[in-house]
């Protein structure tokens, strides 16, 4: 379990102001100059030494990404943004980070920002988030005021501002590359890669998009040392995680985790357990909702880290654990999600904009039974004719947690489709 | 130069090709749907899968720049099954109406499933529909055959720069609108009806009428404007069908213009197909030996200096030389091919054509429009600009009237005199031509028709001499707006005073007889009282005061030759014949000169072009561009009417093909409502 010490979000819960003076006693704009002075390839250099991946689900290495950005400019400028666009189902980790310790965010902006010569850095922030991009406005108006932010940014003579900007609702947007098109004012769709925003990012220009937590843990990361975040969690999978704990558990909430805690020590000791004992455990979802779901025989024994969820076919994801008991039902959940794809589905590219729909559909009627049992079979087939065939990931992540299903409750299925064909032949 | 291997050949290109393009080069066919060489790349149809070496997925060979030591499969069974799967998707939710759609017989998705599909269904949901959208009289619409391959929009926003089409909602709900649901504001629209890939937007004037492989198609040159377009035109029997466009990277690319594409039904109605003679003030019909006696009786008792003719704006080389030699037997020089009373001087080549060609227009970084508004007189010509604007760092200037090019142009006013300012070496446009690489200057016509005309042809002279003749690049260029018009001043149909003289002369009644070559853009009405023989084939201006009517060809019923506003000879093709009587124009001439008694010194077309090919040189050079000498032309002069006319204004009914089209008309009408309503007075 981690120890207070070692906690970066001390104020997660909101139990103290969010406001500057209550963000520097808690230790945040603490030296900040003297981070910036030490220079842009000591900063990336910790960053990589400290092992941290990307926390938005798709866990790239986060020194190595800055490290992409161009070293000089060739005449365009360089930005920094930040997916504030926190749509994942089960995920809220990003919606209380900015609530409740805006500025660790904005500090980590300007650092990072440094540490790729950006000018400035936008946080692209969901459109339902209104309270906590009203958070961020006032964190960012008091940062300036200090100094923090602007011309002289911390008294380091390194010009930088952040600006929020709000999107309007979509999922897609969370995308990185359809966040960069929304960001210009554009229909949120990915665009293809190559080129990378590294190369060509907003408004044609090197771009790095990161996720609120992974930029708002880089400050503490260099006041304490990459190696000190390296030491937490496992080789690979360091540091400290905020998990969402969601769904049939006696106490949902938002922790601060070593990354490879035990998902069982996990759901127990911060969740108030499973909603009528562990025993009731019917299945876990453990990083949100793109990612295969876990039954309980896995779940007994799975640490939440990269690593050790993909050894299980499954995933960290965005590390939102959705917790569901006996008394779900797992085809209708899941059928759930497909509709939750269907309709988020961009629409730009085949395989996603019809395959979502004839999935979702497909799970309905599983759901009833009233279907027949090779269409189990098509079914698990279209999810492969979508998977890896996309622009963007979100074609995966629609056929992911189908093809969790099948793999694990195949026979729960099948028997619905027997029942169902039972009662049509009375 | 990356290096490659595509199913184990190996092939070097350039650097910033993609790997499908590298796939074509080996000769490795790879299906598309949303890829299009003219187009940007969206990658969005997902057809073009392919697998690459150290790939974990498949990738998108059309978006995927070929890099050093890829090693590509396209024949290997991941590929099939990515190319069945996106097959049966894009499938799944096309209505299958093949039986009742236009696009039957040319159309991708059915190619392509046959080639790349599965041959089976598996999708028992119900399927979507979409509601269809109005797009205005020369697109029809079948949204629920749409497959979001996103060719329109993007055409309409990169090529057309009109951003009319976009699309609208998410996922499997995408829809493909005009938003408003208009009429495309754009003279290329009919060109996304080509690049749709499957029967959501077909022709509108075609629908219906017949099957693709029931036409003959026939290879032609459109005269429609004076870029001398390349088109197909199919024909079923005596009717044509529809025009298309073909191919010519150096002059139209794969676009033409909507009054190109579908004046076809101009070719029906009003035509003349019976000679015509006055008799007691009415016009009846006759046979074509009467017509030539009454013209022969006529002529008897006028001198030859009494005599002129006029060339219309979509004569044929042939037919003039033939006009111009019978007015010769007849004792007249005076054949006149500016209609429009343009000051071109037809001594210099070099003075009335477009001397950096179409394709300098991508070559030049600095371009001075005078007097012309290249959208509406040439649009193939005006996208050409507006992608070497958006490419290749194009800066464009304007002295004219200020248009909606659909692209930025630095303006200067409706002011010819600035042209003596430019001259003087002081103006803002001297120091940008003379800091030009390539500075192009293109002259229209509007710029040429005035009464200044011959010194604004002089200063536009003087300026080019200045700033844009250098090695191997000529700047300064004419836009003709007549398809007819390079070839007259190639045959030397100008005369002392133009057209202008020729109508003084009428009225005073020195003139006793004239011949219109299909001269339609002229008020005929001058002419009451000379003696008029009209050869021509629409029922349109020439015609109302005609004494006598010669009905003759258009330009999809001859073989005729055409020099386009860069001096390029290309000659149409026979789709069909000429309706009832009508004939070829050079065989009128030459027939009636053996009525009269002076016969032509040639029998058959090949004899004829022999005759021309002496007086123009490269004649029987085709589609060839040459370097004109340079020479003095204009004449020195104050540029006294300052504001230039506009060459075009109506841009679908610019001729008596387009006058005679129902299409075109409606046309006329669907923009003007678009217009009236972006005032906003309205209500």
């Amino acid at each position: 379990m981690l120890a207070d010490k070692d906690r970066i979000f001390t104020n997660l819960y909101g139990h103290q102001s969010p406001g500057i003076e209550a963000a520097m006693k808690r230790g945040d704009w603490d030296g900040t100059k003297s981070l910036i002075e030490k220079g842009r390839d000591w900063i990336i250099g910790e960053m990589k030494e400290s092992g941290l991946r990307g926390r938005g689900g798709a866990g790239f290495p986060t020194g190595l990404k800055w490290s992409f950005m161009p070293k000089e400019s060739d005449g365009r400028p360089s930005y920094l943004v930040v997916n504030a666009d926190e749509g994942e189902p089960g995920t809220c980790k990003d919606r209380d980070l900015m609530r409740h310790d805006p500025h660790k965010l904005i500090e980590g902006c300007l650092i990072a920002g440094f540490a790729m010569n950006a000018v400035a850095a936008y946080i692209y922030i969901r459109g339902e988030f209104y309270r906590e991009a009203e958070a961020l406005e006032s964190a960012i108006e008091e940062a300036r005021k200090k100094g923090f932010l602007g011309k002289d940014a911390c008294g380091s003579g390194y010009a930088f501002d952040v600006y929020v900007h709000r999107g309007a609702g979509a999922y897609i947007c969370g995308e990185e590359t359809a966040l960069i098109e929304s960001l210009e004012g554009k229909k949120g769709q990915p665009r293809l890669k190559p080129p990378f925003p590294a190369n060509v990012g907003v408004w044609g220009c090197p771009t790095t998009v990161n996720n609120v937590e992974s930029i708002a843990v880089a400050p503490t990361i260099l006041r304490r040392g990459g190696t000190w975040f390296a030491g937490l969690g496992r080789p690979n999978n360091t540091g400290t995680k905020v998990f969402c704990i969601s769904g049939h558990v006696n106490n949902p909430c938002n922790v601060e985790e070593e990354m490879g805690i035990p998902l069982k020590e996990l759901i127990e000791k911060h969740a108030g357990g499973v909603r009528g004992g562990w025993d009731n455990l019917l299945a876990v979802i453990p990083g949100g909702s793109s990612v295969p779901v876990l039954p309980k025989d896995v779940c007994d024994t799975v640490l939440m880290d990269f690593d050790s969820l993909r050894d299980v076919q499954s995933g960290l994801g965005t590390a939102a654990v959705i917790v569901m008991d006996k008394s779900t039902d797992i085809v209708k959940a899941i059928a759930r999600l497909s509709e939750f794809y269907k309709h988020e589905s961009c629409g730009q590219c085949t395989p996603c904009r019809e395959g979502t729909g004839w999935m979702w559909r497909v799970m309905e009627r599983l759901v009833e039974g009233s279907a027949d049992k090779s269409e189990i079979d098509m079914l698990l087939e279209v999810t492969k004719q979508v998977e890896g065939h996309t622009i963007c990931a979100l074609g995966d992540a629609a056929a992911w947690p189908i093809q969790g299903l099948m793999r694990h409750f195949r026979g729960e299925v099948e028997a619905r489709i027997d029942a169902y064909q039972a009662k049509a032949a009375e | 130069m990356p290096t490659l291997t595509i199913d184990g050949t190996e092939v070097t290109v350039d650097p910033g090709t993609t790997v499908l393009q590298a796939c074509e080069e080996v000769g490795v066919e790879v299906p598309r749907f949303c890829y299009h060489e003219r187009l940007s790349i969206a990658g969005n149809c997902r057809m073009c899968l392919v697998e690459m070496e150290k790939a974990p997925k498949p990738i998108a060979s059309c978006a995927m720049p070929a890099g050093d030591g890829m090693i590509i499969h396209t024949n290997t069974e991941l590929v099939k099954k990515a190319r069945e799967g996106v097959m049966e998707f894009l499938l799944i939710n096309h209505p299958l109406d093949c039986p009742i759609c236009d696009q039957g017989g040319e159309c991708d998705l059915q190619d392509q499933a046959m080639a790349f599909g599965r041959g089976r269904n598996r999708f028992d949901e119900n399927k979507r529909a979409v509601e269809d959208k109005e797009m205005g009289p020369l697109i029809s619409t079948t949204m629920t055959r749409c497959i979001h391959c996103m060719r329109c929009v993007r055409f309409s926003e990169e090529v057309a720069g009109v951003p009319d089409m976009g699309a609208l909602y998410r996922g499997e709900n995408m829809q493909i609108t005009t938003y408003l649901e208009k009429t495309l504001d754009s003279e290329m629209s009919g060109n996304v009806v080509d690049l749709c890939p499957v029967g959501a937007l077909t022709s509108k004037p075609y629908a219906f009428t017949a099957r693709s492989w029931e036409l003959k198609h026939t290879e032609t040159i459109d005269v429609m404007d004076a870029l001398g377009s390349n088109i197909r035109v199919d024909t079923r029997g005596a009717a044509v069908m529809r025009i298309l466009p073909r191919l010519h990277e150096e002059i139209n690319e794969e676009w033409i213009s909507d009054k190109t594409r579908y004046v076809f039904d101009g070719l029906k109605s009003r035509r003349l197909d019976k000679a015509y003679v006055r008799k007691n003030k009415k016009l009846t019909e006759a046979s074509w030996a009467d017509a030539f006696a009454a013209i022969k009786k006529k002529l008897k008792a006028i001198k030859g200096s009494e005599i002129a003719a006029i060339a219309g704006d979509l004569a044929d080389m042939e037919s003039m030389a033939a006009l111009k030699d019978l007015m010769g037997t007849l004792g007249s020089k005076r054949v006149e091919c500016r209609q429009d009373g343009a000051a071109l001087d037809a001594s210099i080549r070099a003075g009335y054509v477009m001397n950096s060609g179409i394709m300098g227009v991508e070559d030049a970084d600095y371009l001075l429009l005078v007097g012309t508004n290249p959208r509406l007189e040439a649009p193939s010509l005006n996208t050409r600009i507006r992608k070497a604007v958006r490419h290749m760092g194009l800066k464009v200037a304007n002295i004219g009237s200020s248009e909606d090019f659909t692209y930025p142009t630095t303006e200067y006013g409706n002011d010819a005199s600035l042209l003596k300012k430019v001259l003087g070496g002081r103006h803002e446009i001297s120091k940008a031509l003379k800091a030009a690489k390539n500075p192009m200057i293109i002259v229209g016509q509007g710029a040429l028709t005035g009464a200044s005309g011959s010194a604004v042809l002089k200063t536009a002279h003087d300026i080019a001499d200045k700033y844009c003749i250098k090695d191997n690049w000529n700047g300064f260029n004419v836009l003709h707006t007549a398809a007819a018009r390079v070839g007259g001043l190639d045959l030397g149909l100008t005369t002392q005073g133009g057209i202008r003289s020729i109508v003084e002369d009428a009225q005073a009644k020195k003139l006793k007889a004239v011949f219109l070559l299909g001269a339609d853009e002229i008020d005929t009405s001058v002419f009451k009282d000379t003696f008029v023989v009209y050869v021509g084939t629409h029922g349109d201006e020439g015609v109302k005061n005609a004494d006598v009517i010669l009905p003759a060809a258009a330009y999809t019923e001859k073989f005729g030759s055409y020099a386009n506003t860069e001096g390029r000879f290309q000659r149409t093709d026979k789709a069909t014949f000429a309706p009832g009587d009508a004939r070829e124009d050079w065989t009128i001439f030459r027939a009636l000169s053996d009525v009269i008694g002076n016969t032509l010194p040639y029998n058959n077309l090949k004899e004829l072009r022999t005759r021309i090919a002496k007086d123009v040189p490269n004649f029987d050079d085709l589609d060839m561009l040459h370097v004109n000498s340079w020479g003095d032309f204009g004449v020195e002069g104050d540029i006294k009417d300052t504001e230039m006319h506009v060459a075009v204004t109506n841009f679908y009914q610019t001729n008596p093909v387009a006058r005679s089209s129902q299409i075109m008309s409606d046309c006329v009408d669907a923009r003007s409502e678009l217009a009236e309503e972006a005032t906003g007075t309205h209500g």
